[in-house]
């Protein structure tokens, strides 16, 4: 009886220390204490194109939206996976020119073309990028970086699915409250989606993949087959990116393999706060109507960025996000105090 | 004959790109991605020298290396020595200073068909009814010697030495007393003048436009990866084989696919063999 | 002990460039047996382990397991089929707390078969089975250890914890690199009933080791080996007594030492 005590005991105490976030069912006040910034974003994003002064504006919130996706698979690609990979154009572009075709050739409605170029180009871009998966490093990073770039040539040069001028015509979504809800609804998901993700038990072997691949391969895992997963789950999120482009600009060019695409997100990301997942949205949210305010400066906004970029990374690589959750949990503590 | 004359100059164009890139990484292993960008800027720095301040055009090209040197050296003491060690900052940081100079050149004007360096020796000569003019044959025999130079440089001299120390083992070195920071500046400077110095020989035969940045980053690393990142010999032996590729493909295939087989080749290097052709096998012995 | 051996090696040969690293080593471990491999640095005892575990690919010879050839396969396909390893330079997964460590080890394959704790597939699972394991190990499950951040943890315990991460697959056999070295004495003290327990528990063991006192008390059988050849291979009093040992080892305290204690 006693020792069944001392049991139980010794179990509950591993309970509690394992579910540290428990406490705060204990009062409202610590409720609130965790779930107010994550509504603050929900609702925040929610009522965002409401608030927005014009059309131009509502455009750009769906512009950053995109770009979210894609600052989205490259956190969770180079920090819980390990995959530095600068090729966010080549998902953007195969999403947008398969969902172009879709919607011109086949004449899909663009809820249709949407899910179907997202699965379809993710199993696409893993499979091209599956050679890849064993290089690390720099090595991954180039390779993905000319991804791209090939991709772009080739269309050009063999002048296929419409060359330069690319595929015209493409259906836009039925209004844009449709379009801004879609996006940021998709955003909200697959935020709160890989952050739930990369706590579940796989979310621990990618990190595992990330911080020591050879302990997992000698852990009977298959480490390419994991990394094949998290690739698709990137490039869907990008492809899902190049489709909603496509649909919103109702054009689908060469130019979706732009560098921006690839150097945006880092940007954000790094801005925003490597490895918090939520860091990249917001350094979308700060970048993208920058560059969009200095959009009259032309080039130089390319420049401004730049230098932010390099500013943040030499002197602040935390990012904003974890400086403010710091902040955050400091102040709570000061306020109980 | 003229695929293995336009082929020879072609690799040494290549080579005399990738040389500055393969020096750097291969000491400091840093991939400096704002070699292009060094590229374009030395070219403009000449340009205003020889151009528009009149500036005794040898004299100018001189002045531009040791500028350009001294920018890299700066860019690494300032900026790149903070991220060192860390991949991916690395890459994007060297990759934003490289945007940024491109792209603040390209909003201050400097662009369109206006900017041109005057060639080093004018006329041409026929090679087996072929003609070919002196600039180009200028090319290659300085990148011949820039080979030569180096290859005397890090075998002969003390910091040349001391410089291929570093490559092997930082640490070692670190203990043998070379400052692996300073070394580090060296490289990077000596890196940056080689980027200068393919900028200075190769840009008389075009217009200098800020595009050929981006190209000649692709070039540069396309030649470093086949030839095997670190290892500037293997960069040498690949820019003949990219060089002739290119060539090949422009002849048969046309001038589209001429970036196609550098980038191609990029991809299935590393694919195949990510240490590169001339590069030497890491066995995964020592991580384990 | 039955004759088939649980795990053979016959002639693996692994060069690196030019220079042999490990010269057509022949090695054969039954059931249940420690068998320790001793050798001065750099005589391809690790390099050994590499191709035997699959992590670098042999430039020739076989590798065999309960009969059937291994060699050439990836590394987890072997730890699949039940030979699992330690690493010398250990790596846990620094950022994640110790038992989450275990968590991914019990994901694979190998654990959901063997485990029988692949059902419910609730969160916390693994947990619960990886501090088990834990506890197991001799991480004081009341303590705050396992709950640490595997990167604070001291060197006894990642040891421990490499061990348990082998032990999270269920294996038939562990080769443990280097186990003891770089343990303090009381440490070495309190791993060496941890080995044994193994062994009872029916587990085959290959250790590599420098601490040969240690060893040759729970070894059944050692090999030396000596740039990249087998030296010889017997039990360690044969191998203790053997003069090419003493040459292998000359002036080495150690055996001296352990000499001197037998």
């Amino acid at each position: 009886m006693n020792n069944e005590q001392g049991r139980k005991e010794r179990l509950d105490r591993g309970i509690k220390v394992r579910t540290d976030g428990l406490y705060a069912i204990m009062s409202l006040r610590e409720l609130c204490y965790l779930t107010v910034p994550r509504l603050v974003l929900i609702v925040g994003l929610l009522i965002l194109p409401l608030v927005m002064p014009s059309m131009y504006w509502q455009r750009v919130i769906s512009i950053v939206c995109i770009y979210a996706f894609l600052a989205l698979g490259f956190d969770f690609l180079a920090h819980f996976v390990g995959l530095v990979c600068l090729g966010g154009a080549f998902f953007i572009g195969v999403g947008g020119y398969l969902a172009a075709i879709l919607n011109t050739s086949f004449g899909f409605p663009p809820l249709v073309t949407i899910p179907i170029a997202t699965l379809l180009g993710g199993a696409i871009c893993t499979l091209l990028l599956l050679p890849c998966l064993p290089l690390r490093g720099v090595y991954f990073a180039i390779v993905t970086l000319m991804y791209p770039l090939v991709l772009m040539r080739i269309i050009e040069a063999l002048n296929i699915l419409g060359g330069t001028d690319g595929i015209m015509g493409v259906a836009s979504f039925a209004n844009r409250w449709i379009e801004q809800y879609f996006v940021i609804l998709m955003v909200l998901l697959f935020l709160f989606g890989l952050r739930r993700l990369v706590n579940l038990d796989i979310g621990l072997v990618f990190r595992a993949v990330k911080d020591n691949d050879q302990a997992v391969r000698a852990s009977g895992m298959n480490i390419s087959f994991y990394k094949a997963i998290a690739v698709f789950v990137a490039s869907a999120l990008g492809c899902l990116g190049g489709a909603c482009l496509v649909h919103i600009y109702m054009w689908s060019g060469i130019s979706l393999f732009a560098l921006d695409f690839s150097i945006l997100p880092i940007a954000a990301t790094v801005i925003g706060g490597a490895g918090t997942v939520v860091g990249p949205v917001l350094g979308c949210f700060i970048l993208v109507p920058i560059s969009e305010l200095l959009r009259a400066f032309g080039t130089l906004r390319i420049v401004f960025y730049c230098l932010i970029l390099v500013a943040f990374i030499v002197f602040r690589s935390e990012g904003i996000m974890v400086y403010g959750q710091r902040k955050y949990h400091q102040f709570e503590r000061w306020v109980k105090i | 004959m003229d695929i293995l004359i336009y082929g020879t100059i072609n690799s040494m164009a290549l080579a005399l790109m990738a040389l500055g890139f393969a020096l750097v990484y291969g000491i400091s292993r840093i991939p400096n991605f704002a070699h292009g960008a060094l590229y374009v800027i030395s070219g403009f720095v000449t340009w205003g020298f020889v151009r528009a301040l009149g500036v005794n055009y040898l004299l100018s090209v001189f002045l531009t290396m040791i500028i350009i040197g001294v920018v890299g050296a700066l860019i690494y003491r300032f900026i790149l020595i903070r991220v060192r060690g860390m991949a991916i900052s690395e890459i994007i940081a060297s990759y934003a200073i490289g945007l940024a100079i491109l792209e603040g050149l390209r909003w201050g004007g400097f662009k369109g068909m206006t900017y041109t360096l005057p060639v080093f020796v004018e006329g041409s000569v026929d090679i087996a009814e072929i003609p070919v003019d002196f600039h180009r044959l200028v090319v290659v025999g300085i990148g011949v010697a820039v080979v030569a130079f180096l290859w005397l440089f890090t075998h002969h001299t003390r910091i040349g030495l001391a410089l291929r120390g570093m490559a092997q083992d930082e640490r070692a070195a670190l203990m043998l007393g070379i400052d692996s920071d300073l070394m580090a500046v060296v490289a990077m400077a000596l890196g940056s003048m080689l980027a200068g110095l393919a900028a200075i020989l190769l840009l008389p035969l075009g217009n200098i436009v800020v595009e050929a940045g981006y190209n000649v980053l692709i070039l540069a690393i396309a030649v470093c990866i086949v030839g095997g990142l670190g290892s500037w010999m293997g960069a040498v032996l690949a820019a003949f084989l990219i060089g002739f590729a290119q060539i090949l493909t422009v002849t048969y295939l046309g001038s589209h696919y001429q970036m196609v087989v550098a980038l191609l080749a990029i991809i299935f290097t590393l694919i195949l063999r990510p240490s590169g052709l001339f590069g030497q096998q890491k066995e995964l012995e020592e991580r384990v | 002990m039955n004759n088939q051996p649980i795990l053979e090696v016959q002639e693996a040969t692994k060069s690196f460039g030019g220079i042999v690293a490990v010269n057509r080593v022949s090695l054969d471990v039954h059931d249940g047996e420690i068998l320790g491999i001793i050798g001065p640095n750099g005589s391809g005892k690790t390099t050994l382990i590499n191709c035997v575990t699959g992590f670098i690919k042999m430039t020739s010879g076989k590798v065999l397991f309960r009969g059937r050839d291994i060699s050439g396969k990836p590394p987890h396909k072997i730890a699949d089929m039940g030979i699992t390893r330690t690493f010398q330079i250990m790596r846990p997964y620094y950022s994640l707390p110790c038992y989450k460590n275990l968590v991914i080890p019990l994901f694979s394959p190998r654990a959901k078969r063997t485990g029988g704790w692949r059902g419910g597939g609730k969160l916390g699972d693994r947990d619960t089975v990886g501090i088990d394991i834990l506890e197991e190990i001799g991480f004081e499950r009341d303590s705050f250890v396992p709950y640490k951040i595997a990167s604070s943890l001291p060197t006894g315990y990642l040891k421990r914890l490499e061990l348990a991460r082998c032990l999270a697959l269920k294996p038939e056999i562990i080769i443990c690199d280097e186990i003891f070295s770089g343990l303090s004495m009381s440490e070495i003290a309190s791993m060496v009933p941890l080995i044994e327990r193994l062994q009872m528990d029916g587990i085959t063991l290959i250790m590599i080791e420098h601490r040969l006192r240690e060893l040759f008390r729970v070894a059944n059988r050692v090999m030396v080996l000596n740039f990249g050849e087998k030296v010889i291979e017997g039990s360690p009093e044969e191998v203790m007594a053997d003069d090419k040992v003493k040459e292998v080892y000359f002036g080495s305290e150690e055996v001296e030492e352990v000499m001197s204690h037998a």
